[in-house]
C-alpha cells in the first residue's frame, strides 16, 4: 500500500519539474505560480520549522501525505512525534489537541471536511474559544483548526455544508477563509502564530488553483493581518463581497458587468471573525449599493450580518437595498443539474448586482 | 466495621508504638515529624489487567496531621458555600464535594504540581488542594474580581495554570480529552511528568472518553483517567445507567485499580502506583469508591434517589476525615483536643476568608469585554446595544 503511495507522489514529483523547467527559459517576466495546495503545504512546513511547538494531527494527514495531500512531505521531514495520523474519532482528536494548546503547545488540527467538525464541535466551543474568557486570561488556546469547508463536486448534502456563520458567530475564536495562494500562506502562518483559537475554512475545490504569487509572499516571514478584508478588484458602482471560492465568482462577474458599464468593487473578506466591518461600509459608502455572496445557508448568514452591518453603520448611503446571494436553502442535492441550482453560480450574482443597481426590473414589479 | 479494622492493624503494628511512647517529647511538633509510619489500607485494591499494588503504605505523622487539616478545611468550605448559596450570595450552579475530600488529598501527597489534574464542575476541593486560596475561592463563587477567575467564570470554572491546575469543566465527559492532551503535551516535551484526568461514574459512559483513551493507549500517553465514582450521575444510580459499572474494567485494554475512595491513604498509594505506571506504560485507569453527602448540585436535596440511611451510614462508617483522625488518634499522633483545635482554626480561616471575599467588589463593567481573546487585534465587540455599548478588543 505504501509502495503504491511512493510511486503515485514520484509521478506527481515529476510532473511539476516539467512546468518549472519552462518558467526558467521565460524567467524575466514570470512571476510565480503556486496551488493553494503548495501555499498551504509551504506555510505548515515554514511554521513547523520555525517552532518546534507546532505539530499536525489529523486523519491521513502522515503516511497517506493527506487526504487532499496538503500535509505531503511533512511526516518524512518532521517524524511521527510532529504529524500524527489519528483514528477516525474527531470528538477524542480534537479534545486531546486542545488540551495539549492548554498546556503550552501549538496544534494544527486537520479535519478531513468541516462537515466532520460537527463531531468535535463542543471542543471547538467550550473548549477552546471560551477558556480564555473563562480563565480571565490564564488559559489560552493556541490552536488551528483546519480543513476543507463548504460544497465540493458531487458529494451530497452530509458533505457539503458552509460552516462559516456557525463558528463566526461565536466569540473567542477567529474565522479565516482564504481564497488565494498569497491568502493561503498568509493567513495560515498567521493562524498558527496567533495565541487564539483560529477556525480555518479552506475549500477543496480551490485547492489545484493556480494563483501567483510574489517573492514578498513566498518569504518565509510573510503572513497576512487577521481581521483585514483585501480589495480584490476596485470599482465605483457597487460593492461585492465574497470570501473563499466567491470571490473567483464575484471577479468572473465583475469582468461581465464591467461590458455593461457597471464597475464593481471586490472585496475579499478573508476573515470572518473579526469581520473587517470598516472596509466593507467604506466601500458602501463609495458605491452606495452592496451584494454579499456567500456559499452556505442563506438564514442567518455571513450576508445577513454584513447587511445589518451596513443598515446600521451606513444607512443614509445605500442608494438600494442590499443583495444578498447564498447557497439555495435546502440540504446539497447529488444531481447535478439540482447541485449547480443549490451554490451560487456567476449569473446569480451578475443579475443581483443589476437589480442594485436599477437596470433589471424587480420580481415584485413583473407580478 | 471500621473500628475493628483499626484495632486490629494496631495489633499488627504493635512495635510502632514503643518508639513514641518512650519519649513523649518525640510527639512534639507533630506538625513536621516525618518518621514513618506503614499502615494498611482499608480494603485492598482490585486490579484489572496489573498487578495490584501493596496494601501497606507508607506514611508519616507530618503527613497523616496535614490530610487532617486539609480534609477538614475543604469540608468546612464546602458547608460553608451550601449556606452561602442559600443566603443567594452564590448563583447559578453550585456543585460540592464534601465526603469525596480524600480523593484531592490523598493525590496531592503521590504526586508533585508538575503533573497536571483537570478534572469537571465539581472542582472547589481540587482547585484548593492544588494550592488555591480560599479567598479565591469564594470570591470566584461569588463572582468578585479577587476570585480565581476574576469572577468571570464560576463554580464551575476555577483555574490555576501556575500550579498546573486545568480546571474546572462544564460539560460533562469533555475534560477527559482535554486531560489526555495534557498528557500528550507533556510527553512531547519530555516532562517526566503525567496527567490526572477526573471524571464521574455519569461521565464513564460518554464515548469521547473511549476515543481519547484509544489514542492514549496507541501514542502511550502518561494519562491517568481517574474515575470518582460516587455512584449517581446526577439523580440515576451507576446500575440505571452503566451496562457495566465495574468502571475500573471499562478500559478493556487499559489497566485499571479500584480504589477505596475515603481512604487518603489508598488514594496516595494508587496515584503513586499509576503516576510510575503511566510514565512507563501509557495509561491507566483508578476508580476511586467515593461518595458525596450533597446532592448532584445545590438544586438537588440529593434524597429522592438515595435514603437518608445511605447518607447516614456512608457517615458513620466510612468519611474519610474521620478515618484520619482515628488513625492520628490510635498511634497517639496528636490529642483530640488538638484535632478539635485543628478543626475551630480551619473554621475560622473559612470564616475570615468569606469576610475578606465579602469585600472584593464586582468586577467593573468594562471586564465584560476583557479576555475574550489573548490577543485582540483592535477587533470590535458590542454590548446588547451595540449602538450603546462598544469595546475595542486590545
Amino acid at each position: 500500500m505504501l509502495g503504491v503511495v511512493r510511486k503515485k507522489m514520484l509521478g506527481q514529483s515529476l510532473l511539476k519539474i516539467r512546468p518549472a523547467v519552462s518558467m526558467l527559459r521565460s524567467y524575466s517576466s514570470a512571476a510565480k505560480q503556486m496551488t493553494v495546495r503548495d501555499a498551504l503545504n509551504s506555510a505548515l512546513d515554514e511554521e513547523m520549522s520555525a517552532d518546534q511547538k507546532v505539530f499536525l494531527m489529523g486523519e491521513e494527514v502522515g503516511e497517506y501525505q493527506g487526504a487532499y495531500k496538503i500535509s505531503k512531505g511533512l511526516l518524512e521531514k518532521y517524524g511521527p512525534e510532529r504529524v500524527l495520523d489519528t483514528p477516525i474519532t474527531e470528538a477524542g482528536f480534537a479534545g486531546i489537541a486542545v488540551g495539549a494548546a492548554y498546556h503550552g503547545l501549538k496544534p494544527v488540527v486537520e479535519f478531513m471536511t468541516f462537515n466532520f467538525s460537527m463531531q468535535a464541535i463542543d471542543h471547538i466551543i467550550n473548549s477552546a474559544a471560551k477558556s480564555n474568557y473563562m480563565s480571565a486570561g490564564q488559559m489560552s488556546v493556541p490552536i488551528v483548526f483546519r480543513g476543507p469547508n463548504g460544497a465540493a463536486a458531487g458529494v451530497g448534502a452530509q458533505h457539503s455544508q458552509c460552516y462559516a456563520a456557525w463558528y463566526a458567530s461565536c466569540p473567542g475564536l477567529k474565522v479565516l477563509t482564504p481564497y488565494s495562494s498569497e491568502d493561503a500562506r498568509g493567513l495560515l502562518k498567521a493562524a498558527i502564530r496567533d495565541p487564539d483559537p483560529v477556525v480555518f475554512l479552506e475549500n477543496e475545490l480551490l485547492y489545484g488553483e493556480s494563483f501567483s504569487v510574489s517573492d514578498e509572499v513566498l518569504d518565509s516571514s510573510f503572513c497576512l493581518p487577521i481581521g483585514k478584508a483585501k480589495i480584490e478588484r476596485v470599482g465605483r458602482d457597487v460593492t461585492i463581497t465574497a470570501f473563499s471560492k466567491m470571490v473567483g465568482h464575484a471577479l468572473k462577474a465583475a469582468e461581465i458587468l464591467e461590458k455593461d458599464g457597471i464597475d464593481a468593487e471586490v472585496i475579499n473578506l478573508r476573515s470572518i471573525r473579526p469581520l473587517d466591518r470598516s472596509t466593507i461600509n467604506a466601500s458602501v459608502r463609495k458605491t452606495n449599493r452592496l451584494i454579499t455572496v456567500e456559499e452556505g445557508f442563506p438564514q442567518h448568514g455571513v450576508g445577513a450580518e454584513i447587511c445589518a452591518s451596513v443598515v446600521e453603520e451606513s444607512f443614509a448611503y445605500l442608494d438600494a437595498p442590499v443583495e444578498r446571494i447564498a447557497g439555495a436553502d435546502v440540504p446539497m442535492p447529488y444531481a447535478a443539474n439540482l447541485e449547480r441550482l443549490a451554490v451560487p453560480q456567476v449569473e446569480d450574482i451578475v443579475r443581483a448586482v443589476k437589480r442594485a443597481c436599477y437596470r433589471s426590473v424587480p420580481l415584485a414589479a413583473a407580478a | 466495621m471500621a473500628l475493628s479494622y483499626l484495632r486490629s492493624s494496631s495489633s499488627r503494628s504493635a512495635n510502632l508504638l514503643r518508639p513514641l511512647s518512650s519519649a513523649a517529647s518525640l510527639r512534639r511538633p507533630i506538625s513536621t515529624d516525618t518518621t514513618p509510619i506503614t499502615i494498611e489500607t482499608s480494603v485492598p485494591f482490585t486490579s484489572h489487567q496489573c498487578e495490584a499494588p501493596s496494601r501497606s503504605v507508607e506514611t508519616n505523622p507530618s503527613e497523616l496531621l496535614t490530610f487532617f487539616r486539609d480534609m477538614a478545611l475543604m469540608r468546612r468550605m464546602e458547608i460553608a458555600a451550601d449556606s452561602l448559596y442559600k443566603a443567594k450570595l452564590i448563583r447559578g450552579f453550585c456543585h460540592l464535594y464534601d465526603g469525596q475530600e480524600a480523593v484531592a488529598v490523598g493525590m496531592e501527597a503521590a504526586i508533585t504540581k508538575k503533573d497536571c489534574i483537570i478534572t469537571a464542575y465539581r472542582d472547589h476541593c481540587t482547585f484548593v488542594g492544588r494550592g488555591g486560596t480560599l479567598l479565591e475561592v469564594f470570591a470566584e463563587l461569588m463572582g468578585r474580581q479577587a476570585g480565581c477567575s476574576k469572577g468571570k467564570g464560576g463554580s464551575m470554572h476555577f483555574y490555576k495554570k501556575d500550579s498546573n491546575f486545568y480546571g474546572g469543566h462544564g460539560i460533562v465527559g469533555a475534560q477527559v480529552p482535554l486531560g489526555c492532551g495534557l498528557a500528550f503535551a507533556q510527553k512531547y516535551s519530555k516532562d517526566e511528568s503525567v496527567t490526572f484526568a477526573l471524571y464521574g461514574d455519569g461521565a464513564a459512559n460518554q464515548g469521547q472518553l473511549f476515543e481519547a483513551l484509544n489514542i492514549s493507549a496507541l501514542w502511550d500517553l502518561p494519562a491517568i483517567l481517574v474515575c470518582e465514582n460516587n455512584h449517581y450521575g446526577m439523580g440515576t444510580a451507576e446500575w440505571r445507567a452503566a451496562k457495566s459499572p465495574a468502571y475500573y474494567k471499562r478500559g478493556d485494554y487499559v489497566p485499571g485499580l479500584k480504589v477505596d475512595g475515603m481512604d487518603a491513604l489508598a488514594v496516595k498509594q494508587a496515584c503513586k502506583f499509576a503516576k510510575e505506571h503511566a510514565l512507563k506504560n501509557g495509561p491507566i485507569i483508578l476508580e476511586m469508591d467515593t461518595y458525596r453527602y450533597h446532592g448532584h448540585s445545590m438544586s438537588d436535596p440529593g434524597s429522592t434517589y438515595r435514603t437518608r440511611d445511605e447518607i447516614s451510614g456512608i457517615r458513620q462508617e466510612r468519611d474519610p476525615i474521620e478515618r484520619v483522625r482515628k488513625l492520628v488518634l490510635s498511634h497517639d499522633l496528636a490529642t483530640e483536643k488538638e484535632l478539635k483545635d485543628i478543626e475551630k482554626e480551619v473554621r475560622k480561616e473559612v470564616d475570615d476568608a468569606i469576610a475578606q471575599a465579602k469585600e472584593s467588589p464586582m468586577p467593573e463593567p468594562s471586564e465584560l469585554f476583557s479576555n475574550v481573546y489573548a490577543k485582540g487585534l483592535g477587533a470590535e465587540s458590542f454590548g446588547a446595544d451595540r449602538k450603546e455599548v462598544r469595546a475595542t478588543l486590545a
